[in-house]
C-alpha cells in the first residue's frame, strides 16, 4: 500500500522539498513583455551567439541550468540529478545541455507541461531519500519550435485569432532535501484527456480539459478548496483555454474564477505584441515559474500556489494524419513555510 | 473518448470562446494589397511594352520582375510583414509564390544545401506545383481530344 498516495492521482510529499533558487533567461520578444522585469536574464539575440536556433535553445536551458545552481551556492558536483525537457524531435536542446553539464540525466517529454513533470519527479526523487539535489528545467524556442510544428519564419500569412506564439525562454529550479524557501508539498500526476480537438492551432481549446481534470482531481484528493490557493495558475492554454477551463471546470460544481491565471495569458501583451491567443512553449511556464511567480512568493504576495503544467502531446506527423491532441496537465502544489 | 462531455458538446463550449475574425476587415485588406500588388505588374508590363518588347516577351518579363520582387522582398525579411496584414492579397500572386519558395529555402540553410536547402525548398510551394502541372496536363489531354 503506497504510504503517500492521497487520492487517485496525488501524492503527499512528506519531506516537503524546498525550491532554493532559480533562474529564468528569455528572448528579446519575451523580455519587452509585461514581466520583463521579473527575468534574470534577457538574451538580445534569437541566435544568441549561435549559428542555429536548436543551438541557441541548448544554449538558453545550459545557461539556466548553470545559474540556477550558482545561485543556490551549490556547485554542479552537488547536483544529484538533472531532470529536462524540451520539444525539439528526440529533446535535443535539453539532451545537448545534459552533454555540456554532465549531471546524471533524465530527460522527460510532456511538451508544456513537462516544467510540472520535471519537478513532480524531482521531488519525488528527494521525498524518497534518493536525492538531496535536483535541478530541473525546460526550454523552448520560438524559432525552432515554428520550423518544426508550422511553417518556415519568413513566410508571409495570416495565423488564426485563437493561436499562440512559442515563449523563447529556458527557466531552472533548484530543489533540495533541506535550506530555505517555497516548499512543494503536493504533486497531482495529470491523465491523458482528448476531447477530439484536431486543430493545432487551437492548443488551448485542446489542453483546457486535462488542466481542468487535473485541477479538480487535485482538490478532490486533497480535500482543499479552490481558495485555499492565493493562486491556481495553468501552464500555457493563453486565453482561449483560460475561458474554456474555467467553463469546464464548472460543470463539475468547482469555481476557481477568482483565484485563476495562466502564464501564456500574462507574459505577453497580446495587443501590443502580436500574439494572439498568449504564450505557448515548454519555456513559457518554464520562465514564468522561475522569473514571476517564485519572485513574487519570496516578496510573500503569494503564498501557496498550484502550478499546473499543460502540454499538447501531438507531432506533425499526427496532425497531418487527421489525428486529435491528446493532452496531460501536472499540478504541483508550492507553498510557503509559514511558520518562518 | 471520456464520460465528461461529447466531442459535439465540447465543440460547441469552444466556439462559443473562441475571438471571431474581422473578415470583413481582411477581405478589404486583401482586396487592396492584392490589388496593388496587381498595379505593379501593370505598371511594369505597360513600362516594358512602351520599350517596343512583343506581348509575349512582356509577359514572361514581367512574371520574372514580380517573382524577384517577392524573393527579395522575402530575403530581406518584408514579405512576412506584408502577409501579415495583406492575408490572401499577398498570397495568391505571383510574388506569393515566390515567398513560399524562398522562405523553406533561407529556413532550411544550416542543413546543408542538399539536405536542406534541395529538399525543403519546395516543401510549402511542391503541392501547388504538383497539382497545378497535373492538373495542366490534364486539361491539355481534354483540349486535345476534344479539337483534334
Amino acid at each position: 500500500m503506497a504510504k503517500r498516495k492521497v487520492g487517485q492521482q496525488t501524492i503527499k510529499l512528506e519531506s516537503a522539498p524546498y525550491i532554493i533558487s532559480s533562474y529564468s533567461i528569455v528572448g528579446p520578444k519575451e523580455g519587452s513583455g509585461p514581466l520583463l522585469k521579473y527575468f534574470d536574464s534577457i538574451v538580445q539575440d534569437d541566435y544568441f551567439g549561435e549559428e542555429s536556433w536548436e543551438k541557441a535553445e541548448s544554449k538558453m536551458m545550459i545557461e539556466a541550468i548553470k545559474y540556477s545552481i550558482k545561485n543556490s551556492n551549490l556547485g554542479i558536483e552537488n547536483i544529484d540529478f538533472l531532470l529536462a525537457g524540451d520539444l525539439l524531435n528526440q529533446l535535443i536542446s535539453s539532451n545537448f545541455a545534459a552533454r555540456a553539464l554532465q549531471i546524471p540525466f533524465f530527460g522527460l517529454y510532456g511538451a508544456c507541461s513537462t516544467m510540472a513533470e520535471s519537478l513532480s519527479l524531482g521531488s519525488v526523487l528527494i521525498d524518497g531519500g534518493y536525492a538531496d539535489k535536483v535541478v530541473c528545467s525546460t526550454s523552448s524556442h520560438f524559432s525552432s519550435a515554428e520550423r518544426q510544428y508550422r511553417s518556415p519564419l519568413e513566410q508571409g500569412g495570416q495565423r488564426p485569432l485563437y493561436s499562440q506564439w512559442t515563449v523563447t525562454g529556458a527557466g531552472a529550479t533548484v530543489l533540495s532535501d533541506i535550506g530555505e524557501g517555497p516548499r512543494i508539498t503536493y504533486i497531482t500526476t495529470g491523465k491523458v484527456m482528448d476531447f477530439g480537438i484536431k486543430d493545432a492551432n487551437n492548443m488551448g481549446a485542446a489542453m483546457a480539459p486535462a488542466a481542468a481534470d487535473t485541477i479538480i482531481a487535485h482538490l478532490n484528493d486533497t480535500g482543499r478548496q479552490a481558495t485555499y490557493y492565493d493562486l491556481i495558475i495553468t501552464g500555457d492554454l493563453a486565453k482561449v483555454g483560460m475561458d474554456i477551463t474555467i467553463e469546464l471546470v464548472k460543470t463539475k460544481g468547482y469555481n476557481i474564477e477568482s483565484v485563476y491565471n495562466d502564464c501564456g495569458s500574462i507574459i505577453f501583451d497580446n495587443k501590443k505584441q502580436d500574439t494572439h491567443s498568449g504564450g505557448s512553449g515548454c519555456g513559457c511556464s518554464a520562465v514564468v515559474l522561475n522569473g514571476y511567480l517564485l519572485k513574487e512568493m519570496k516578496k510573500r504576495t503569494f503564498n501557496k500556489i498550484l502550478f499546473v503544467g499543460t502540454g499538447a502531446l501531438l507531432s506533425p506527423i499526427s496532425s497531418f494524419q487527421g489525428e486529435s491532441i491528446p493532452c496531460i496537465a501536472h499540478a504541483v502544489s508550492i507553498e510557503n513555510d509559514l511558520r518562518v | 473518448m471520456n464520460s465528461w462531455m461529447d466531442t459535439k458538446e465540447y465543440e460547441k463550449l469552444v466556439k462559443e470562446n473562441l475571438p471571431k475574425a474581422n473578415t470583413f476587415k481582411n477581405s478589404i485588406y486583401a482586396f487592396i494589397f492584392g490589388g496593388f500588388i496587381c498595379d505593379i505588374g501593370q505598371l511594369i508590363s505597360k513600362i516594358l511594352k512602351d520599350y517596343g518588347l512583343t506581348s509575349e516577351t512582356v509577359a514572361s518579363f514581367t512574371t520574372l520582375i514580380m517573382i524577384f520582387i517577392g524573393a527579395f522582398l522575402t530575403g530581406i525579411g518584408v514579405y512576412d510583414n506584408i502577409g501579415r496584414v495583406a492575408g490572401a492579397g499577398s498570397i495568391v500572386p505571383i510574388t506569393g509564390f515566390a515567398n513560399s519558395i524562398v522562405a523553406p529555402a533561407m529556413e532550411y540553410k544550416r542543413e546543408g544545401f542538399v539536405f536542406g536547402v534541395g529538399a525543403k525548398m519546395f516543401s510549402v510551394a511542391g503541392p501547388v506545383l504538383v497539382y497545378g502541372i497535373s492538373t495542366s496536363v490534364l486539361i491539355g489531354l481534354i483540349y486535345y481530344l476534344l479539337y483534334y
